[in-house]
């Protein structure tokens, strides 16, 4: 690890090092998603045999990550261009990360039933 | 004996001008970063700030095609349970969704590919390093863009 990438801490810096570690997250997603849904030009066995596995519990709990990470790097994404854009933005960046922070949890806790119910009805039945 | 352009003083000589005259009884220097035709060429284009305004540009795209992706893909409908061949063919039988993956698959890939360039370039101290380590990432990311383009394009629903 190099010397020197703790910057000054607090809310500037974490909100930066979460952007990175997610949009990094986001981009290897990303790959791995292009190339199963390329197997729609193999045949409708083989990509539906591939989503299958979308569908099982643990992914579903992956997928739950993933909204997490891209809602996450969304809201950041625009504070960022706030600060960079607004000329109040760098004056008020800090109450801007409290505010992604509080909808990013608000919209978590409604996607919950959406992208995890089906993973709770095939574990605990229905 | 030419006395305006060599002089003991170290200057040499200044374009557009002599380097005294009656009301520059001081020697001309030039401002420090005045271009003149003897200034090289500069190297570097603009490249960094059309990626840092790329980024802005496409992340505000980004935020309403990927978020409207996931609502479609995950939340509606099923969520992700009514995923399948029948429904992405369903879907790409509209030009408008067509058009619409198209253009979340070439912003998504080139915003995603520039913001590991600046991590390589932050990260990689060595120069063999961040050359081994972005000759993959533009070799992937060119891979992914063509191969889903050809996807898209050349979608059969009928293919079996």
């Amino acid at each position: 690890m190099p010397a020197g990438t703790l910057y000054r801490g607090r809310e500037g810096m974490w909100s930066w090092v979460a952007h990175r570690v997610t949009g990094v997250l986001i981009f290897f997603f990303l790959f791995v998603h292009v190339l199963d849904t390329a197997l729609v030009r193999v045949s409708p066995e083989d990509y539906d045999n591939v989503v299958a596995t979308y569908k099982t519990p643990v992914v579903a709990l992956l997928e739950y990550g993933l909204v997490a990470a891209i809602l996450f790097h969304a809201l950041n994404g625009l504070r960022v261009i706030a600060v960079d854009f607004w000329s109040q933005g760098p004056r008020h960046q800090k109450q801007m990360l409290w505010g992604v922070v509080i909808l990013w949890l608000a919209l978590m806790i409604g996607a919950i039933y959406p992208v995890l119910g089906h993973a709770a009805r095939e574990l605990f039945g229905s | 004996m030419a006395t305006t352009e060599t002089t003991a003083s170290g200057i040499g000589p200044v374009e557009g001008g002599s380097v005294y005259n009656v009301d520059n009884p001081a020697p001309l220097i030039e401002a420090p970063r005045k271009r003149t035709k003897k200034t090289p060429r500069t190297t570097r284009g603009n490249f960094e700030m059309a990626a840092w305004l790329f980024m802005r540009l496409s992340g505000v795209l980004l935020v309403v095609l990927v978020i409207t992706h996931l609502l479609i893909q995950l939340v509606l409908d099923g969520g992700v349970s009514k995923i399948g061949f029948a429904f992405v063919a369903g879907r790409w039988a509209s030009p408008f969704w067509q058009v619409w993956d198209l253009l979340m698959l070439w912003l998504a890939m080139l915003h995603g590919a520039n913001g590991l360039r600046t991590v390589i370039n932050d990260y990689a101290e060595r120069a063999n390093t961040r050359l081994w380590l972005k000759g993959l990432l533009y070799t992937a990311t060119v891979f992914t863009i063509l191969l889903g383009t050809l996807v898209i394009f050349t979608f059969d629903p009928n293919i079996r």
